[in-house]
């Protein structure tokens, strides 16, 4: 048994654990995107939830984010279907209220669903205090890189996207970023 | 009670299991013979015990006692028996239960049937198999527990996975897995023991090592197929293969299994090749345990991966001990067990294996690192890549294609040394037969280059593997007199291992062909129906009939009635559908597919109208997809033939022992 | 051979364009060439909420519609390199089925490479010391 042979081929394991070990403190689903830092991708797309007063739009309204410069703006992609976004869909309105005389913009956006749905399941979870809008063809779902619902992405006002949440959005966590762009971006005085 | 029964006995087996590893180089130490039979208690005892908890099990299972926590994680009223019985191993801790099975059935076996051989091969063999099961059963009593108490006792359960419910394969695939998978943990026990034995000079523990390979090999090739069948029938998509990482996982050691089974005909002639296929049995086990470790760790996401946790860890303990031991072993007998032999000539069937060694090798790296290199690159860039089907086929597919190649120059080159006659006689003909399939596969419509050239190397080859035969045969009838059929049955049986591999070579054969025809011509089509309306693909015809829905005891179904029609006639209906299952949010698809000689035609219902207006059907043609199903069995009737043991093996071994060393033997 | 015929003739058939009673964007349009470039580019494209399928095999919604907006960037006149930056600029270079042969992924296209070029070598140097010295029949 030569074991000056064996010690040295055994070295080789050591990095292949490594990476295992690596490997095993990482979590392969999370994948990071590339878009916080950058412009939000633009939109305009058609009101079909109309929200409650005073954050109501009427239905067939377009929000255009060009228009919505200068403000915060939240955007949450959820689906009737999606059983998480069930978890944040209070907290969400809940927030947007508590936001309502500032300058920040609450928008959700339906994902791979029919208006129908949408409007049903917003009666059946006791109304949304925003405005939601259709995306046909999932079209700024894509532009916004998604791989799932729920995701809410928060922009600034200076229009790029500062945070992306994934999975069901905390109060506290949305209140801190909102919070902090008001306190450091310059809120302009754009028409709701 | 089952939940007792099935915990104590998982308990009971590890003083067992421990008691057996330590009685093995204890007796052999002090000479103590009649002590190994302790350790070939502790094997039969963990049989027994595994039995016990598995029975347990099933019992659980069958009775709804979901008071055992694998039960209620798993099991439901509404299940059909089937269902509920296969989903012993359906998820995590019924898969390692199983597979701990498994293994003990097969330590049984090894030390059954060669309970007469002398040496301590047998006895080291029996101890590295208790060692691995002394993993699994701490894995059993610790993460993998399925015998938790859950109080109070749930009413009912969730069922299995959606996914695990819609396929009467899901009852074959699994079961072929373990056995081909853990089977690979024999051929790893005999090179163990052969090391520790001092046999691994000799060549005897080759031939043993390479039959109860040949059986592992068997039931893998087997599981793979029967995986890339369920996958077609089940997914939707209309493929079978995306180079998944747990289909990577199962595919890898199969790739360096395949290595060794040629090689290892090297060693039996030659005694060469000695420290590379202790490298290729060991690689081979360890790319088990690797791709058991990618799938129930987490590290790799995957559609195979269970569920995650601490049991990651304890993989990753078994994984380094596994690779230092086994590095360590080989490297440091390298020296001692180096080649000393000699070749003839290059020109040889030696020189083949060795080349089919190579690109085997380079297949299974190339996989390997394509597995692995999204974790790569993510510790080293920190970000995210993926390797997919365009990588895998791209690199591959050279190797592929040489390998196809090869299949048909090996068994047409002699052993030892080819005349310049030689390789004009045995290599010029089979010709012809590439001629034949690249104008068949023109004629197809086969426009790609590897698609042409894997239809001209599988008709080269298969024309090389077919003249073996009539060569033999026409020998037979001449010497014997006999009649075509039996003298090609004579011939096989007569030299089961060549032959009966020239049989797997046909299978693999078709399973190329099946491939390359059913991608390359692959056509696709979707539409939207109403009652009535047609569309077509490649040339064949459906009708929409009817959109229908039903409630069933675990599931709604929706489906499409759909009728393939022939110029105005009905030749066969099929029924696509989608599965609602309550647990989960998407719907299992359902395609149908209508199976012929020449092709498939693949249904699958993609979307319909909650009133029942119209379906969105896509329609897949696939020309001769049937031949890859086919040829697997092909390949698995080559296993059985090659691999069916011969009366004259008994007397082999006292004659060859007798050459190593005695008396570091001495019992 | 008929049956062979028979396949040409299907084969035939295939090229000619299918109009679906769709409304949606499911619909199969006219132009085999403009299908053959999406597939193409839809082929190297992950869908992001399957295991490992690109975007052209995907039964899913989501792979639907990314595979449509594809068709749509090629029929503006985008070249496939613009439609694939465009995607690894929402999601990131996972997005891609083979890492872009750049840097540190030419390793995973160079180490195959390397295995069958030092194996070989290792083959060669290898028969030949085996063969040294024996009678090479020629």
């Amino acid at each position: 048994m030569n074991w000056r042979r064996a010690s040295i081929a055994g070295l080789f394991v050591i990095p292949v654990l490594g990476l295992f070990i690596y490997g095993l403190s990482h979590d392969p689903h999370d994948i990071p995107s590339p878009l916080p830092g950058k412009p939000a991708p633009t939109f305009a797309l058609e009101v079909f939830a109309p929200g409650q007063p005073p954050l109501g739009r009427p239905i067939g309204d377009t929000v255009r984010l060009a228009e919505l410069r200068g403000q915060v703006v939240v955007l949450n992609f959820w689906a009737s279907w999606c059983l998480a976004c069930r978890d944040e869909h209070v907290t969400l309105s809940e927030v947007a209220r508590h936001y309502a005389d500032k300058p920040v913009h609450f928008v959700g956006s339906l994902y791979q669903d029919t208006p129908n749905n949408g409007r049903q399941w917003i009666a059946e979870m006791g109304g949304q205090s925003y405005p939601s809008v259709q995306d046909p063809h999932t079209r700024t779902a894509i532009d916004y890189g998604l791989y799932g619902v729920p995701e809410t992405f928060i922009i600034g006002p200076d229009g790029l996207i500062a945070h992306k949440i994934t999975g069901p959005a905390s109060a506290r966590a949305v209140a801190r970023i909102v919070d902090s762009l008001l306190a450091s971006g310059t809120p302009g005085k754009g028409a709701p | 009670m089952n939940g007792l029964v099935g915990r104590a006995a998982l308990l009971i087996t590890l003083p067992f299991i421990i008691l057996g590893i330590i009685a093995v180089p204890v007796a052999i130490k002090r000479g103590r013979r009649d002590w190994i039979a302790i350790a070939y208690g502790s094997v039969l005892a963990n049989f027994l015990l595994v039995s016990a908890a598995a029975a347990a099990m099933i019992v659980a299972l069958v009775t709804h006692d979901f008071s055992v926590s694998y039960v209620a994680q798993v099991g439901s009223r509404a299940t059909p028996l089937f269902y509920t019985i296969i989903s012993l191993w359906g998820a995590l801790e019924g898969s390692i239960l199983f597979w701990g099975w498994v293994l003990s059935l097969y330590a049984v076996a090894v030390v059954w049937f060669n309970r007469e051989r002398p040496g301590n091969l047998v006895p080291y063999s029996a101890m590295v198999l208790l060692a691995v099961s002394l993993f699994f059963s701490i894995l059993l009593i610790g993460p993998a527990n399925p015998f938790h108490v859950v109080f109070p006792v749930p009413p009912d359960g969730p069922g299995p996975n959606p996914l695990l419910q819609n396929h009467i394969l899901m009852g074959i695939h699994p079961p072929l897995l373990y056995l081909g998978y853990v089977g690979m943990s024999v051929p790893f026990a005999f090179a163990v023991g052969a090391v520790l034995s001092g046999e691994a000079e000799s060549n005897d523990w080759i031939r043993l090592t390479r039959n109860w390979t040949v059986a592992s090999w068997g039931f893998l090739s087997a599981a793979i197929i029967a995986g890339m069948w369920w996958s077609y029938d089940v997914l939707g998509w209309g493929g079978y293969w995306a180079w998944d990482p747990v289909e990577n996982a199962s595919f890898l050691p199969w790739l360096t299994a395949t290595a060794f089974l040629h090689s290892a005909m090297v060693q039996e002639r030659r005694s060469m090749l000695r420290v590379w296929n202790l490298n290729l049995v060991v690689g081979t086990f360890a790319l088990t345990i690797l791709g058991t470790f990618l799938t129930r760790s987490g590290i790799i996401s995957s559609v195979h991966a269970f569920t995650t946790g601490t049991i990651g860890y304890y993989f990753l303990v078994f994984i380094g001990l596994v690779l230092l031991t086994a590095v360590a072993m080989v490297a440091g007998n390298s020296d001692r067990l180096a080649t000393r032999g000699r070749l003839d000539s290059a020109a040889s069937r030696e020189t083949i294996f060795l080349l089919n060694n190579l690109f085997l090798t380079a297949f299974m790296l190339t996989v390997l690192v394509g597995t692995l290199f999204p974790l790569v690159a993510e510790a080293v860039r920190g970000v995210k890549v993926s390797v997919g089907g365009p990588f895998f086929n791209r690199m591959t597919l050279p190797m592929i294609a040489a390998l196809l190649f090869l299949m048909g120059v090996g068994p047409a080159l002699p052993w030892k040394v080819a005349s310049r006659a030689d390789l004009k006689e045995k290599l010029l003909p089979p010709l012809v037969g590439a001629g034949i399939m690249a104008v068949i596969a023109i004629v197809m419509g086969i426009r790609n280059f590897y698609g042409f050239l894997v239809f001209t190397f599988v008709g080269y080859s298969a024309a090389a593997n077919l003249r073996e035969y009539w060569i033999g045969a026409r020998a037979r009838r001449t010497a014997h007199g006999e009649n075509w059929a039996t003298a090609v049955v004579r011939l096989a049986a007569s030299n089961r291992r060549r032959y009966g591999g020239y049989i797997a070579h046909f299978g693999v054969f078709f399973v190329a062909l099946g491939i390359t025809a059913s991608s390359s011509l692959r056509s696709e089509r979707e539409a939207t129906l109403k009652p009535g309306d047609t569309m077509s693909v490649y040339g064949r015809t459906v009708r929409l009939k009817a959109l229908w829905g039903r409630e069933e005891k675990q599931r709604s179904v929706v489906g499409a009635t759909m009728e393939v029609i022939d110029n105005g006639t009905v030749r066969a209906t099929l029924e696509p559908r989608m599965n609602f299952y309550p647990t989960s949010q998407e719907p299992v698809p359902t395609p149908d597919v209508r199976s012929g000689v020449f092709g498939d035609l693949y249904l699958s219902l993609v979307a319909f109208r909650p009133d029942g207006s119209t379906a969105t059907v896509k329609a897949i043609y696939e020309p001769l997809l049937y031949w890859i199903w086919f040829g697997g069995g092909v390949v698995v009737l080559g296993a059985i033939i090659s691999g069916w043991p011969t009366t004259r093996r008994r007397s082999v071994v006292p004659v060859v022992i007798a050459s190593s060393n005695p008396a570091r033997d001495a019992a | 051979m008929s049956a062979a015929a028979a396949i040409i003739v299907g084969v035939a058939a295939n090229v000619r364009s299918q109009t679906p009673t769709s409304t949606s964007a499911r619909g199969v349009p006219g132009d085999s060439a403009l299908e053959a470039r999406t597939s193409a580019v839809a082929s190297q494209l992950r869908c992001p909420v399957c295991q490992g399928l690109s975007i052209q095999d995907s039964p899913s919604e989501l792979a639907q519609q990314m595979r449509s907006l594809v068709r749509d960037q090629l029929a503006a006149g985008r070249s496939p390199d613009e439609v694939r930056a465009y995607f690894i600029s929402k999601y990131g270079e996972w997005i891609l089925l083979a890492p872009a042969p750049h840097g540190f992924n030419l390793l995973a296209y160079a180490l195959p490479v390397l295995a069958i070029v030092c194996g070989g070598l290792v083959i060669v140097v290898a028969v030949r010391r085996w063969t040294a010295g024996s009678t090479e029949a020629s």
